[in-house]
């Protein structure tokens, strides 16, 4: 399946599954898609890729038929079809798979298959019988390890991402269009998913598959078609491309995403740790990180490196260990001591943890420091228009005004307002969960040089991030984390993707942990 | 001046349907009978809005923090009784601030089972409204409450008095709601409500104590209780252990007309007022067109129900939606 497929002409022509023609969507002040043209073959798995706003959301929303487009045509096989309800678009065989899933977890996995279509026996009853067995077919296809009567609330998150999927195969399914499968998915999981997809291949079903991530977008995709600022900018041939032509095409410039090589001199120590433990979550993690110094954290999911960032955060009580920041020991029990110690926290779950998204970008960014922007015991609102515009400057936040609420603005220009909230702030220390969780390429790299340039002023900054090359390139240090155990901290001479690997895996390696 | 079209329209109607809804309603109305917009009418609606009103305005805080108050009604019983029999036993100087800090005490216990505990403050209140009501009830005996001289006691100023010809109860409700609409919408403390009540979590995660923004919007909740309990007490002089029963819901009517979401993180003071206004002046709209007065609780309430869909659906763009 990978890029042997033919792609567009290769041979016979065959009728596409889903064609788009010239889709035109506005909203007020916006033309979100402009202009969207391109087909799926049956058989096919066809990558759409964007930058988060580029409009491959509102396209789906159009093929779902919760949007109507105000030009253009979709064209289901031979024939045009209106898309009025998501419900039609099913009964149509277009087929979505979500990111979020929308499973009732407290029900058996036939039932969410079959979901509003249970069959029926007289009386209204539910023919369970029957149900359960064109489920288990179903999911013989798809070689789950789990069956049909399995409440989905005690299945992982990837099998219940299967059961999206056996639910999808209940319809006579022309094209299933996949929104960002893997994002939580693991290694083994991601294996499991793609053979699913290439035995939907296989079926003649035409696949879209929307994700970020390019090594899977060339493992598995025939071809690729890409969104701009919702233009609609051309369709590659897999085979016969690669990623710097995808990248440029998406952001319409090159990216470089090489070893960070920029080195200035650190300062003192600013943020100490020794002997840190939090019960069974991480033990007897010591290190430190001087001023103008980025320390990475890197390991698996689970292997304690956000338990770490939570609790010098004062989100999590340590059960041992001492924290000293600028040379004195502190003791942190809440978030507000650790922000009156220079601490702060970008957080994980931006959308979450990080930001109230109902709330404007000005308000967002002053929310920690709000009690001291006071005139009399009124908010200083002068003050913080001017705390905003510079941050907006300084970090280059997209954004029409101030009173822009959050919710409204792409995943980056999020990530920026969080930052500039901490900044804001004077901290010592600026804690870094995921910095580029869910954020398309060209914001990536803006966020990069964002984390590089904030060392360079003289922060001391630790990055946790789950993604290799953003590690290696963002760090002048890199601590690897094994099972709640700092296992060795690499400089950026030492590091090598090997010995990295090795290190967060458990493997013995020749060298003892250092800090 | 930006071009109107169609969408623009739609959204400005969106934006101010309940306060256009409430121009309908004023308009219907009035054609109805002219005596609706007498000012002696407006007055009185006021007037006796003003308990209702006074208690909106604290649960408005408590809402836009992402909780409910459902003990509001009992609450206010429980003031208004304990007002008046402090009244003759200690005088009206001290039976007033005695009476707010009884009532301020069990607006601390709501907010520290919600707010420190993080209970669910739909089952603290509405526990706390039968309890307190069972307190109410205990403390009279299950008796009337009196004041035995009504003629000779200040007392009645709050609720009977006026001030260059405006009535009292009307001038503590519109000097309560401006004030407590710039604390909402101009202190670090409205800030902070509306950031716990739009995202409690990322409210933590910028070093906001959220129990005591809760607990702070429980004791806003509570001191307007005792306001309206101070004004319901000062009205009639005397009082039934059950005066606030079923006020709850009207308040929490009044401001969810006003349009705060019962999720928490949005609404404002105006638009509870507004709210308020809508409900007095419906239910005497109805009165003044000759619906008989048990009638107009299922009226009320369709109308209530009308506009919250109605809300709702100008939000969504249609008026059914696939999605919640």
């Amino acid at each position: 399946m990978t890029g042997q497929s033919p792609s567009a002409g290769a041979d016979a022509p065959r009728t596409p599954v889903l064609r788009l023609e010239g889709i035109v969507k506005t909203f007020p002040g916006v033309r979100a898609l402009d202009g969207v043209s391109f087909d799926v073959l049956p058989g096919e798995v066809h990558a759409l890729m964007g930058e988060n706003g580029a409009g491959k959301s509102t396209l789906m929303k159009v093929l779902g038929g919760i949007y109507q487009p105000d030009e253009g045509q979709i064209i289901v096989g031979e024939k045009p079809v209106v898309m009025t309800s998501p419900l039609q678009a099913k009964a149509t065989g277009i087929v979505f798979i979500h990111q979020e899933l929308s499973l009732a977890t407290e029900l058996s996995v036939a039932e969410n298959v079959y979901l509003g279509e249970l069959p029926k026996r007289s009386f209204g009853r539910v023919d369970w019988k029957t149900l359960y067995a064109k489920t288990n077919e179903i999911l013989g296809r798809l070689k789950v390890g789990f069956d049909a009567k399995t409440r989905v609330g005690d299945l992982s998150i990837a099998n219940q991402q299967m059961v999206e999927i056996a639910r999808a195969l209940t319809v006579d399914a022309k094209a299933v269009i996949f929104d960002e499968p893997t994002a939580s998915l693991t290694d083994a999981e991601k294996v499991v998913l793609f053979d699913v997809i290439a035995d939907l291949q296989s079926q003649g079903v035409g696949i879209i598959y929307i994700s970020h991530r390019m090594e899977e977008i060339f493992k598995i995709t025939d071809r690729i078609s890409v969104l701009r600022d919702g233009q609609y900018r051309g369709t590659l041939s897999t085979a016969e491309t690669n990623e710097d032509e995808v990248t440029q095409l998406m952001i319409g410039r090159k990216l470089d995403l090489s070893r960070n090589v920029s080195h200035h001199d650190l300062g003192d120590v600013t943020i100490e740790v020794k002997g840190l433990s939090c019960g069974n979550l991480f033990q007897d993690v010591s290190f430190q990180v001087r001023a103008g110094e980025v320390l990475g954290f890197y390991g698996l999911v689970g292997a304690g490196r956000t338990e770490i960032a939570e609790t010098l955060f004062g989100l999590r009580e340590p059960s041992a260990g001492q924290i000293f920041v600028q040379g004195e020991e502190v003791q942190i029990h809440s978030p507000a001591d650790a922000i009156s110690k220079g601490i702060s926290l970008v957080p994980e779950d931006r959308k979450g943890q990080g930001l109230v998204l109902g709330m404007s970008c000005r308000d967002n960014m002053t929310l920690p420091q709000i009690e001291d922007l006071k005139a009399g015991p009124f908010v200083a609102e002068g003050a913080e228009i001017a705390i905003f515009d510079k941050y907006r400057d300084n970090l280059d936040i997209r954004t029409p005004g101030w009173r822009q609420l959050v919710g409204n603005l792409s995943g980056g220009n999020q990530q920026k307002i969080v930052i500039g909230k901490w900044l804001s702030m004077h901290p010592n220390v600026l804690i870094v969960d995921e910095p580029t969780r869910g954020i398309d390429v060209g914001s990536k790299a803006v966020i990069h040089d964002l984390i590089r340039s904030l060392a360079a002023q003289g922060y001391a900054i630790i990055v946790i991030s789950s993604e290799m090359p953003e590690v290696l390139h963002v760090s002048d240090r890199i601590a690897a984390m094994y099972s709640g155990k700092l296992m060795r901290t690499f400089t950026s001479d030492e590091v090598s993707e090997d010995n990295l690997i090795q290190a967060i895996s458990g493997l013995k390696s020749d060298q003892a942990a250092a800090a | 001046m930006p071009k109107i079209t169609k969408a623009s329209l739609g959204r400005f109607l969106a934006k101010q349907g309940i306060l256009i809804a409430f121009i309908l309603f004023m308009v219907g109305f009035t054609l109805a009978n002219e005596r609706f917009l007498a000012p002696e009418n407006v007055m009185g609606v006021i007037r006796s809005s003003a308990i209702l009103g006074v208690m909106a305005l604290g649960v408005t805080f408590v809402v836009i923090s992402g909780n409910l108050d459902l003990s509001v009604g009992s609450m206010m019983s429980f003031s208004t009784i304990v007002v008046l029999d402090l009244h003759d036993k200690l005088g009206p100087t001290l039976a007033i601030p005695a009476m707010f800090a009884m009532t301020l005490c069990l607006g601390a216990i709501i907010g520290f089972l919600v707010g420190y505990l993080k209970l669910n403050s739909l089952i603290v209140t509405l526990g706390m409204l039968s309890a307190i009501h069972g307190l109410t009830l205990t403390y009279s005996g299950g008796k009337n409450m009196d004041i035995a001289d009504k003629e000779g006691t200040w007392f009645s100023v709050f609720g009977q008095g006026e001030l260059l010809g405006v009535p009292v109860p009307i001038l503590l409700f519109v000097g309560l709601a401006a004030f407590l609409g710039i604390v909402l919408s101009k202190t670090p403390f409205g800030r902070k409500i509306y950031a716990v009540g739009g995202n409690g979590v990322a409210a933590t995660f910028s070093g906001i104590r959220r129990p005591r923004v809760v607990l702070g919007c429980y004791l806003v909740s509570a001191f307007c209780v005792a306001t309206a309990g101070l004004l319901q007490a000062s009205r009639s002089l005397g009082s039934q252990n059950t005066v606030g029963q079923g006020l709850e819901l009207e308040v929490l009517a009044a401001v969810i007309l006003g349009g705060a979401s019962l999720l928490g993180g949005s609404g404002t003071i105006f638009k509870t007022v507004i709210g308020v206004l809508i409900l007095g002046f419906i239910q005497n709209g109805l009165l003044l067109v000759g619906l008989q007065f048990y009638a107009q609780y299922v009226v009320t309430w369709v109308i209530i129900i009308l506009a919250v869909w109605l809300d709702i659906a100008a939000k969504r763009g249609k008026l059914l939606s696939p999605i919640a």
